[in-house]
């Protein structure tokens, strides 16, 4: 089916919403349909619109998707290629579905995870403050209609003090085309507590789809979030997500997102500070190649003094892939002793590739230390003639280069077995062969 | 050591460079035979890192005029790579750092390249770390230098080791080492000077370019070549550079401006 105007889009996306209407207390219906009031007054985002001027959405408003409205099939042998053995914890959904048979759960005192459609009194009382709190839906269309299809849902509850010592893995997987899913976490590090997340979408169909994901964390006093997001979908995917982190006093947040897959991928991640001396590290790498579009959109809010913000967003470009990084860094007034740093780092692969650029500070404290810089470039000549005058080939040389560019964001990643998997890709995906 | 009846390695012919229409090379000749230590000195910008730098084949630099041979085989239209190959090895003056990239799999890769195009045994991950060990015993370096990037945080000495280990590996027939002594302390400059003389044997030709007379000391030189503008102006035996380092470079200049007017 063929939606004939960008304006009827969201109203084509909000159909099919009977699946959910009837979920939840009378909090999370309200919820939704404030959702859904909101989402039909707002509008797609297009090219005129100055936060997505680099990233044209019209191949995803051609195309119609609705919910599966049953759980795709997904073989023993794809999930355990997708394990992460590490993990005690794993959550699974299919199709935006959760599913408790491929999931797995170890108990824990004192930490809570489950899905948001199936949580008890005791714990809807603690979900309730929190959801939709931050990734908050009046301006922004894909998070409304997220919150509209509001039901199956990642919810992370870590108490006081309580350290998770392994990850907890949320796979959310993809088996269906023309599906649109709509994945929901929510993460809350009560003070002193700390976990390890990891945000992982996959495919096991080659078809165009939809995800529009909405992600929460709230990390209190003291506490400590660790959070992967691995964005490995089918590479016709549409990916659209949003992520927004709130962190108290002394709390610590510190994410890798990793882009590889989609035929159009959009990340909006951001992080304010609600209380003094909190640390954020961001690293973002997105490797694409084809027609892929990855698209990074930043803001890392320092609102309070003593705040330390460490950033490195790489994009590896080839093909005709375009990539694109708008990196906010706003101090306030009164945040003083900030100390942010900020780093845009491209390599372009092919001639055809494309990428677009944009740090944006902006400084209203006068006792603060704000360093950022952006490059885009090819392969040195030094390095590639350091590498042949070993012997190996134009080839080999680009070849080792490229990879070396990425792993350095990937060997940071704290969970080894994803660095394994992902230094495996990314060494597929940046490999040209060698000329017959 | 000096045979007359040793293979001749490398012939350099009037050999003249340039880099952006700026003339590095003004006609340099040089033969080296196996076995030789040839020792390359002179002031800053004389032209002799630009001189090993084209040897190796450095896309930078344009050759303008004359020819360098390898074993009687034009070198000049080789790339790098298959120089390398071919057993040329330069040691370089500011190795370049690998973040992201282990020393271990880079040496491997350059070793099994080499070893391929030579028509050799490749070795597979276990085998070639022993391998690697015994030869960075030759340097007295600590193996968990293979687990590291590629020089990522090595010091200058640490650099300097890890080219010669590399040379140690790749089993070249030239060696060209580009100012291998320089950000070492004196205990560094033993154990890599103690590492290039065991490596140098009678089939091995061996180029140090160097500005100091130190070096000198541990790796003694057959041939000692002063350069100045882009040439060499004056060729001695190791005394040479004793002189040199009593009195500096300007002497030589002048007595070879006195012998060009006469």
């Amino acid at each position: 089916m063929r939606v004939e105007s960008h304006t009827d889009y969201l109203e084509s996306l909000l159909q099919g919403r009977e699946v959910v209407a009837d979920f939840g207390g009378a909090w999370m219906r309200a919820l939704r349909m404030r959702a859904v009031e909101r989402a039909n007054e707002l509008t797609v985002p297009t090219l005129r619109d100055e936060e997505w001027r680099f990233t044209d959405l019209s191949p995803l408003y051609k195309l119609s998707f609705a919910p599966a409205a049953s759980t795709g099939v997904v073989e023993q042998s794809q999930l355990d290629a997708l394990d992460i053995p590490e993990a005690s914890t794993r959550l699974v959904f299919v199709d935006g579905h959760y599913s408790a048979e491929l999931s797995r759960v170890a108990c824990v005192d004192g930490v809570s995870v489950g899905n948001l459609a199936d949580l008890s009194g005791a714990n809807e009382a603690i979900v309730e403050p929190h959801l939709a709190k931050l990734a908050t839906f009046d301006k922004d269309a894909f998070a409304a209609v997220n919150t509209a299809f509001l039901r199956d849902g990642a919810v992370i509850h870590v108490g006081r003090d309580r350290l998770v010592s392994t990850p907890i893995h949320l796979l959310f997987v993809a088996t269906r085309a023309d599906s649109a899913n709509y994945p929901r976490v929510l993460v809350i590090a009560e003070s002193g507590s700390q976990c390890l997340v990891v945000e992982d979408y996959v495919a096991t169909v080659a078809g165009a789809y939809l995800t529009d994901a909405v992600s929460e964390f709230f990390v209190a006093d003291n506490a400590s979030i660790s959070h992967v997001k691995l964005q490995r979908e089918a590479q016709a995917a549409f990916h659209m997500a949003t992520t927004a982190v709130k962190v108290s006093s002394g709390g610590r947040y510190a994410t890798w997102t990793v882009a590889i897959g989609g035929r159009i991928s959009r990340s909006n991640l951001s992080i304010t500070q609600a209380g003094e001396g909190t640390d954020f590290s961001v690293d973002g790498l997105a490797v694409i190649g084809g027609r892929q579009l990855a698209d990074m959109h930043s803001s890392i809010d320092h609102a309070h003094a003593y705040g330390r913000s460490r950033q490195v967003h790489k994009t590896v470009v080839g093909g005709g892939a375009h990539a694109v990084f708008n990196g906010k860094i706003l101090v306030r007034k009164g945040a003083q002793q900030t100390d942010s740093g900020q780093q845009s780092r491209n390599l372009l692969i092919s001639g055809k590739a494309r990428v677009d650029t944009k740090p944006q500070l902006e400084i209203f404290a006068d006792d603060v230390k704000c360093a950022h810089g952006a490059t885009v470039g090819q392969l040195e000549a030094e390095e590639l003639f350091y590498l042949k005058s070993r012997g190996l080939s134009e080839t080999a040389a680009r070849n080792l280069l490229t990879y070396a560019f990425a792993a350095q964001i990937i060997e940071r990643i704290p969970v080894k077995s994803i660095v394994e998997k992902l230094e495996k890709t990314i060494l597929e995906q940046t490999q040209t062969k060698e000329p017959a | 050591m000096i045979r007359k009846d040793a293979p001749l390695l490398l012939e350099v012919r009037d050999l003249t460079a340039k880099i952006e229409e700026r003339r590095i090379l003004t006609g340099i000749n040089l033969s080296v035979r196996a076995g030789e230590v040839h020792a390359i000195m002179g002031p800053n910008g004389s032209g002799k890192s630009t001189f090993a730098k084209v040897l190796a084949g450095h896309p930078a630099y344009q050759v303008s005029g004359g020819e360098v041979l390898f074993e009687g085989k034009n070198l000049l239209d080789v790339t790098p790579e298959d120089r390398a190959r071919a057993g040329v090895f330069l040691g370089f003056q500011y190795p370049i750092e690998i973040p992201g990239v282990t020393n271990g799999s880079f040496l491997r890769l350059a070793y099994n390249t080499v070893q391929g195009a030579r028509g050799a045994e490749e070795l597979d991950p276990l085998e070639f770390d022993d391998f690697a060990r015994e030869k960075m015993k030759l340097l007295e370096m600590d193996p968990a230098f293979l687990e590291r990037s590629v020089n990522a945080g090595f010091s200058g000495g640490e650099k300097k080791r890890n080219e010669i280990l590399q040379m140690a590996l790749l089993a070249p027939k030239l060696a060209i080492l580009d100012e291998t002594d320089s950000g070492l302390d004196i205990d560094a400059l033993r154990v890599v000077a103690n590492g290039v003389n065991k490596l140098h044997t009678q089939d091995i030709g061996l180029v140090l370019v160097t500005h100091y007379q130190r070096l000198l000391n541990y790796i003694e030189p057959d041939y000692v070549h002063v350069m100045e503008g882009g040439r060499i102006i004056k060729t001695g035996d190791k005394s040479l550079a004793v002189q040199l380092e009593e009195r500096g470079y300007d002497w030589v200049a002048a007595e070879f401006k006195a012998k060009a007017a006469a």
